[in-house]
C-alpha cells in the first residue's frame, strides 16, 4: 500500500475521530460538568444530520419527487446547515428537558434513551419527513470544488478540526465563567441554600441546550461527510455508545480528555479491524460484533479501574469519579 | 467485671472534621450507663462507632477484652451486641413479628422461646404480631425497635435517645421497660436527651460535651451535682 | 379490539415478569439496571442452545406436547436457563457492581457500567448466533383456539399467563414465608438498620440478583416461544420494562406486575390506531406521563 494510500486513510480516520470528539464535547457538558446522564446522544445525531441535510439540499422537482421526499429543503450553504442543526437540536433538548429535568438521573436517563428511539422510529416510518428508511442521498459538501475530489477529504479535515477548535475555546470560555462554576456545583450537589429548586432546573436546561446544539453541529458534519443519511445510522451502539466510552476513557469533565477519547477510542475501533483479520473464516461476519465486544469490555474496564479516564478531570477531582 | 470498653475513641463522619476526641467510656457487667450532654456532643456517633457503622479513627473498642474496633456491624452483632438507632429503626413494611424474626437472623436455632419473652416483656406488641410496623405509633415502634435487638440475647444493648419524639407517659414506660431488660442481665449504654431521667436509672453516667469527656460519676452523684444539674439537666 | 387486549394481556405478563425483576433489583440496591433487557433475551437463547443443540446432543425428544408448541426438551431447558441467567446475572453483581458499591461509586457509574453489560451480552448473542430472527421450532403452524366472546387465543399464549402467575404466586410465597424472603424485604425497607441486625445484606443482594436474572430469563423464553427470537429483543424491551416498573411504583413487585399488564394492553391496543412499529413510543409516551403526573407510580410512594 503506497503512502498517499495511507495518508489518505488516515485522513479519513481524522475525521471520523474529529467528528465523534465534537460530539464528545456537547456530551462532556452535559455529563462532565453537569452530571446529566444522556443516553439518548444518538437522537441529538439524528436531528442534527437531518436538519442540515433538508437545510443544504433543495426540495426534490420534478420526476425525483415521485420518490424523495422530505419535510422541507431550503438549498442553503454548508453554514446554514451547521446553524440549522445546532438551533433545532436545541430547541428540541428544550423540549426534552421541560419534561425530564426534574426527575432523577436515573429517570432522566431512561427519557433520553427513550426520546432517541423514538425520534428514530419517527424518521424510520414517516417517509414524508424525511424519505423514510432510504434516508436522503446527495448531501452538498462545502468548498467542493475548490480541489479534485480524490483530494476533497483534506479540505473536510481542515474544515471539521477547525469547529473542533472553535468548539472547545467556546466551551472552555463557557466553563470558566461564573456560568460554568456553578454548573460544576450542581454536579456536586453542593449547590448553596440560597438557589432556588427553580434556578438549579435553568442551569441544567441550559446545559442541555448547549450540549445538544454541539451534538447537532456534530450530526451535520457526519452528514455532510457520507453525503448520505438514513436512520438505520443511528444506532445506540455507533450513535450513543461509542461516545459514551470515548468521553469515560478520556476523562469526563475535561474537554481535552473528550478529543483525546474520541481519537483513542476511534484509533481502537479502527485497530480492532486489523485483529479481526485473523479470524477465522466462519467468525468474519461476525467481526462487528466481536470488535463492539471488546470496545464493551474495554468501558468495564474504565469504569472499574480508571474512571477519570487518561486526563482526568481538570482542577478539582470529582466525588462522582473518586 | 468490666464488659466494654471505649478508649481513647476520636472518630468523624468525613477525614476533616472529627466529631469525637479521645473519648473513653467502661461498662461493667449487668449495669447502665447513660451518656448524655448537649446536642452535637456526639453521643450518637459513639455508638456508632461502637457498633462498627463507623470506624474510629483512632483508639480501641474492646468486648471483654476482645478488640472489636472496626469490625462490620453485623460481626459486631455476632458478638453479642446489639444496637438501637434513634430513628428508622423498624423496618415499616413488615409485621411486627417479621420485625423481630429479623433481629434472629443471626441465630440458627429455634428462638420461638425467646420470640415469647419479647413478647412478655411488650405485651402490647404480641396483640398486634401481624400489623405492619409502619402504622405503629411512636412508643409501639420503639418497643419493637427494641424488641428486635433484643431477640439475639444480647450481652450488650447500645440505645440511642429510647425516649426521642414520645409522650411523657410513653417515655416512663419505655424507661421501665429498659430497667426491666437491665434486670435479666443485659449491660446497656444508654444514650440520652432526657438527661435527669437517664441519669436516675443510671449505675454510672458520662457526660460528653463538643466531643469529648467533660465529667463522669456514678448516676446518683451527677444528679446531685450542681453546676451538672445547671449545665445539663435544665436547672 | 377484544384480541388486541388479549394478545396484550399475553405480552403484558411477560413484560411483567421482566418488571418485577428490575422492580426488585432498584428496590433492594437502589440501582437501575440497563441490562435487565438482556438479561432476557440472554435466558432465550440460551434455552435456544438447549433446545437445539445440547439436549439434542445427550437424546432427548422433540416431539411436541399436544397443541402445545414445544416438548420435553423446553421444558428441561426452562429452568436450566433461569438458573444459568441467575448465574450470570449474579457474576456481573460480583464482577462489576459489587466493586464499583465498594469504592461507593455514584448511581450513574453504576447504571453506566449495566449499559456496558447489556452491549457486552448483546455482543455475545450477535457472535453465536449472528444477527436473524430465530425460533424455537421454526415452521410449526400454531392456530388459535376460539372462545366465546371471540376471544382467539393460542395454547401457548394460556400456557404463558399460567407460567406467569405461578412464577408470580411463588415470587409471593418466597418473599413472605422464607428467612431470606423476609430479609430481602427488610433491606428494601432500609438496608442500614438491616445490617445493624445483622443481616447478610450481600447474600441478600446475590439472591436479589439471581431471583431478578431466572425471572428475566422466562419471559424472554416465553416471549421467545410466543413470537421470535432477536438479538435486540432485549433491548427492545428496555422501554417498556422501564415504563412497567415506574407505573407501577419503583420497587412494588405487585405494582410491576399490574405496571407490566398495563403496558402490554396500552401498547396492542394502540396498533388499532398507530403502526405496530410505534409500540415502543407508546410505552415512552406513558412513562413520561406517568413521570410528569404521578411520578411516584399508581401505588403511591413506598411506606
Amino acid at each position: 500500500m503506497e503512502i498517499g494510500g495511507i495518508i489518505a486513510y488516515l485522513v479519513s480516520l481524522a475525521i471520523m475521530a474529529g467528528i465523534y470528539a465534537v460530539f464528545a464535547l456537547g456530551l462532556n457538558i452535559q455529563w462532565g460538568y453537569t452530571g446529566l446522564f444522556n443516553i439518548g446522544i444518538a437522537g441529538f445525531f439524528c436531528i442534527g444530520a437531518y436538519t442540515s441535510a433538508m437545510v443544504t439540499t433543495p426540495m426534490p422537482t420534478g420526476i425525483y419527487a415521485q420518490y424523495v421526499h422530505q419535510l422541507f429543503g431550503l438549498d442553503f450553504p454548508f453554514v446554514f446547515g451547521l446553524l440549522g442543526a445546532a438551533l433545532v437540536c436545541g430547541i428540541v433538548a428544550l423540549l426534552i428537558g421541560i419534561p425530564t429535568l426534574r426527575l432523577g438521573e436515573d429517570y432522566l436517563a431512561i427519557a433520553t434513551l427513550g426520546i432517541a428511539e423514538t425520534f428514530r422510529l419517527i424518521f424510520n416510518n414517516e417517509t414524508w419527513l424525511a424519505n423514510g428508511p432510504r434516508g436522503l442521498m446527495g448531501l452538498p459538501q462545502p468548498l467542493h470544488n475548490l480541489v479534485q475530489p480524490q483530494n476533497y477529504n483534506y479540505i473536510y479535515l481542515i474544515i471539521v478540526l477547525l469547529i473542533v477548535v472553535i468548539i472547545y475555546l467556546l466551551i472552555e470560555r463557557a466553563i470558566r465563567s461564573p456560568w460554568g462554576r456553578v454548573l460544576r456545583a450542581i454536579r456536586e450537589d453542593e449547590v448553596s441554600a440560597s438557589m432556588s429548586g427553580k434556578d438549579i432546573f435553568n442551569f441544567k436546561m441550559q446545559s442541555l441546550i448547549f450540549g445538544a446544539m454541539v451534538m447537532g453541529i456534530g450530526g451535520a458534519l457526519y452528514a455532510h461527510y457520507t453525503k448520505a443519511i438514513s436512520p438505520s445510522v443511528f444506532t445506540p451502539l455507533y450513535g450513543t455508545f461509542i461516545i459514551w466510552v470515548m468521553l469515560m476513557a478520556g476523562g469526563s469533565g475535561n474537554n481535552k480528555g473528550a478529543i483525546l477519547g474520541a481519537y483513542v477510542i476511534w484509533g481502537i475501533w479502527i485497530g480492532t479491524t486489523f485483529l479481526t483479520d485473523f479470524l477465522p473464516y466462519t467468525l468474519k461476519a461476525r467481526a462487528p460484533y466481536i470488535r463492539f465486544l471488546i470496545i464493551g469490555v474495554l468501558l468495564e474496564f474504565i469504569l472499574l479501574y480508571r474512571p477519570q479516564g487518561l486526563l482526568g478531570e481538570e482542577k478539582k477531582v470529582s466525588k462522582l469519579i473518586e | 467485671m468490666t464488659i466494654l470498653t471505649a478508649e481513647n475513641i476520636t472518630a468523624g463522619y468525613t477525614t476533616e472534621v472529627n466529631i469525637l476526641t479521645d473519648v473513653n467510656i467502661r461498662l461493667e457487667s449487668g449495669q447502665i450507663v447513660s451518656v448524655i450532654g448537649p446536642n452535637g456532643a456526639g453521643k450518637s456517633t459513639l455508638l456508632k462507632s461502637i457498633f462498627g457503622i463507623l470506624k474510629p479513627v483512632k483508639g480501641k473498642i474492646r468486648l471483654k477484652n476482645e478488640d472489636i474496633t472496626g469490625l462490620k456491624p453485623n460481626n459486631v452483632a455476632q458478638k453479642g451486641i446489639s444496637y438501637v438507632p434513634q430513628v428508622d429503626n423498624v423496618f415499616p413494611s413488615l409485621t411486627i413479628q417479621e420485625n423481630l424474626e429479623m433481629g434472629a437472623f443471626i441465630r440458627d436455632d429455634d428462638f420461638s422461646r425467646r420470640l415469647n419473652e419479647i413478647y412478655e416483656l411488650f405485651p402490647v406488641l404480641g396483640e398486634r404480631k401481624k400489623q405492619k410496623a409502619g402504622h405503629l405509633s411512636g412508643g409501639q415502634r420503639q418497643m419493637v425497635a427494641m424488641g428486635r435487638a433484643l431477640m439475639v440475647d444480647p450481652t450488650v444493648l447500645l440505645l440511642d435517645e429510647p425516649s426521642a419524639g414520645l409522650a411523657p407517659n410513653l417515655v416512663e414506660m419505655i424507661f421501665e421497660k429498659i430497667i426491666s431488660i437491665n434486670k435479666t442481665g443485659v449491660s446497656m449504654i444508654i444514650v440520652e436527651q432526657n438527661a435527669r431521667e437517664a441519669l436516675k436509672m443510671a449505675d454510672y453516667g458520662y457526660v460528653l460535651a463538643m466531643g469529648r469527656n467533660v465529667l463522669d460519676d456514678t448516676g446518683d452523684s451527677l444528679l446531685a451535682n450542681e453546676e451538672v444539674g445547671r449545665l445539663y439537666l435544665g436547672g | 379490539m377484544i384480541e388486541l387486549t388479549v394478545y396484550g394481556i399475553v405480552f403484558g405478563s411477560i413484560i411483567s415478569l421482566g418488571a418485577i425483576g428490575l422492580t426488585l433489583v432498584f428496590g433492594i440496591i437502589r440501582f437501575a439496571n440497563f441490562a435487565h433487557g438482556d438479561l432476557m433475551s440472554s435466558g432465550a437463547y440460551v434455552a435456544l442452545f438447549m433446545v437445539t443443540s445440547a439436549l439434542a446432543w445427550i437424546g432427548i425428544p422433540d416431539t411436541n406436547f399436544g397443541m402445545l408448541s414445544f416438548g420435553w426438551r423446553m421444558l428441561i431447558a426452562f429452568p436450566v436457563a433461569m438458573f444459568a441467567v441467575a448465574a450470570i446475572a449474579i457474576a456481573l453483581d460480583r464482577i462489576l457492581y459489587r466493586k464499583l458499591r465498594a469504592k461507593k461509586s455514584h448511581a450513574v457509574i453504576m447504571a453506566m457500567s449495566s449499559l456496558g453489560a447489556a452491549f457486552i451480552l448483546r455482543m455475545l448473542i450477535l457472535i453465536f448466533w449472528g444477527a436473524d430472527s430465530l425460533f424455537y421450532r421454526p415452521g410449526m403452524l400454531r392456530p388459535a383456539i376460539e372462545f366465546p366472546l371471540n376471544i382467539k387465543i393460542r395454547p401457548d399464549q394460556i400456557l404463558i399467563l399460567i407460567v406467569v402467575f405461578s412464577l408470580v404466586v411463588l415470587l409471593h410465597l418466597y418473599l413472605q414465608k422464607t428467612k431470606m424472603g423476609k430479609a430481602m424485604r427488610a433491606t428494601a425497607d432500609n438496608m442500614e438498620l438491616a445490617l445493624v441486625s445483622g443481616i447478610d445484606t450481600e447474600r441478600v443482594i446475590m439472591m436479589t440478583w439471581g431471583l431478578g436474572g431466572g425471572l428475566a430469563a422466562a419471559g424472554g423464553i416465553l416471549y421467545g416461544i410466543d413470537v421470535q427470537l432477536h438479538p435486540y429483543m432485549g433491548w427492545n424491551f428496555l422501554i417498556p420494562l422501564f415504563a412497567a416498573t415506574i407505573l407501577g411504583t419503583v420497587g412494588n413487585i405487585y405494582g410491576a406486575l399490574v405496571g407490566g399488564l398495563v403496558i402490554g394492553i396500552a401498547q396492542q391496543v394502540s396498533t388499532a390506531f398507530l403502526m405496530p412499529t410505534y409500540k415502543p413510543a407508546v410505552a415512552f409516551i406513558l412513562m413520561i406521563l406517568i413521570l410528569l403526573f404521578r411520578p411516584k407510580g399508581i401505588f403511591g410512594g413506598k411506606e
